[in-house]
């Protein structure tokens, strides 16, 4: 009883995060934060299934400096480990690669850390990310230095912190 | 005399021939429906721990996914579009049944896939076993598992992310790619349906 209800909440958690009409108060998203050249934006991360021990953060970084800027690190105390990879679709086989380099944020540009594509993978997760909460992560750049996030939760399949990019699923 | 023992000898060797033949044909019935793409013979285990084989599928059209728990996107999001598609479908997918198989038994243990599947809803079947055993079904529906190193003894797993449509006879109908609109994937399954 109680486990078909905590079913239907998520699932109901489910519709709502991939619908358009997903309501935005209650969390500061889109709000943005500055480090350096660097302003990071829509960042968040994905609700994690039961027993899943990993789970995905994704944020928008732009680099307004004249000079490339370099994420070389990812921490949070929610995880024993935080690694830069990338996702990329080959035929109908995903592969994931671990980004030993970091990703290099050129100068005047805008890199998308989003799903199914560059992320932030944590390993090792010390509780669930939990839709509602937030999760502190620590972004370290080469130039620009450490910036702490505090990450909302979103539902396990959404997309984008932004209602509008919602519609884009054929990406 | 001699002439006409041998005669019926022979009448009765072409006799138990045939039937041996028939009974090889009527024996064989069962396997048929697991010839062809996805056809092959394993034994695994559900989530609760019961045996589970190639014979799984039939009586009832499936959707069936291959994946792992430490998936951190490819498969949280189908699971989550799993459970959307129960929810939409409603009554008009009661007959519908959905199976997890692991590409990672190892770590992927029928308790680890008991909460993780019975997320989605109660007509999921989380399916692991021996290493051996889940090759077996790997190969047989053609899907791609690679283990891929993350350092420190991590690994995560390149593989196959398309959604399998099964029908009643537990026979290949299609697929749903990863990240398929929810219409075109609902039409998809829709058509399923409609054929049972």
């Amino acid at each position: 009883m109680l486990r078909a209800s905590i079913r239907a909440a998520f699932a109901a958690i489910v519709m709502l995060s991939s619908s358009a009409a997903f309501a935005h108060e209650g969390h500061n998203l889109g709000a943005t934060k500055a480090v350096g050249t660097l302003e990071l934006r829509g960042g968040f991360a994905r609700a994690t299934l039961p027993n899943a021990p990993v789970g995905g953060a994704f944020v928008t970084i732009t680099n307004n400096g004249a000079t490339p800027d370099r994420l070389v690190s990812v921490s949070s105390p929610a995880a024993d480990v935080g690694q830069i990879h990338d996702m990329s679709m080959e035929g109908d086989v995903m592969k994931m690669r671990q980004l030993p380099d970091g990703v290099v944020i050129p100068a005047g540009e805008t890199v998308t850390l989003e799903p199914a594509g560059l992320h932030i993978m944590f390993m090792g997760l010390k509780q669930p990310f939990v839709e509602g909460q937030t999760v502190k992560v620590t972004l370290t750049f080469e130039e620009a230095g450490t910036v702490d996030l505090d990450l909302p939760v979103l539902g396990a399949a959404a997309d984008s912190s932004m209602p509008m990019d919602h519609m884009d699923h054929a990406k | 005399m001699i002439r006409s023992f041998r005669l019926w000898l022979w009448v009765a060797v072409v006799a138990l021939g045939l039937t041996a033949g028939a009974a090889a044909l009527l024996l064989r019935q069962p396997a048929q429906a697991t010839r062809g793409f996805g056809g092959g013979t394993y034994s695994l285990v559900d989530q609760n721990g019961k045996a589970v084989d190639q014979t799984m599928f039939q009586g009832h059209p499936s959707v069936l996914f291959f994946g792992y728990t430490h998936c951190p996107d490819v498969c949280p999001t189908t699971m989550a579009e799993m459970a959307s598609w129960f929810q939409e479908l409603g009554d008009e997918g009661k007959d519908l049944r959905a199976y997890f198989v692991t590409v990672d038994p190892e770590r992927d243990t029928t308790a680890v896939l008991g909460d993780y599947v019975g997320w989605v809803s109660d007509r999921i079947t989380g399916v692991t076993g021996d290493p051996a055993e889940i090759a077996k079904i790997i190969k047989a529906w053609g899907i791609t598992a690679e283990k891929v190193p993350l350092g420190d003894g991590a690994y995560s797993m390149d593989h196959t992310a398309s959604v399998f449509l099964l029908n009643t006879r537990g026979e290949f109908e299609g697929t749903i790619a990863y990240g398929e609109a929810n219409a075109t994937a609902l039409g998809k399954l829709r058509n399923l349906l409609a054929k049972t």
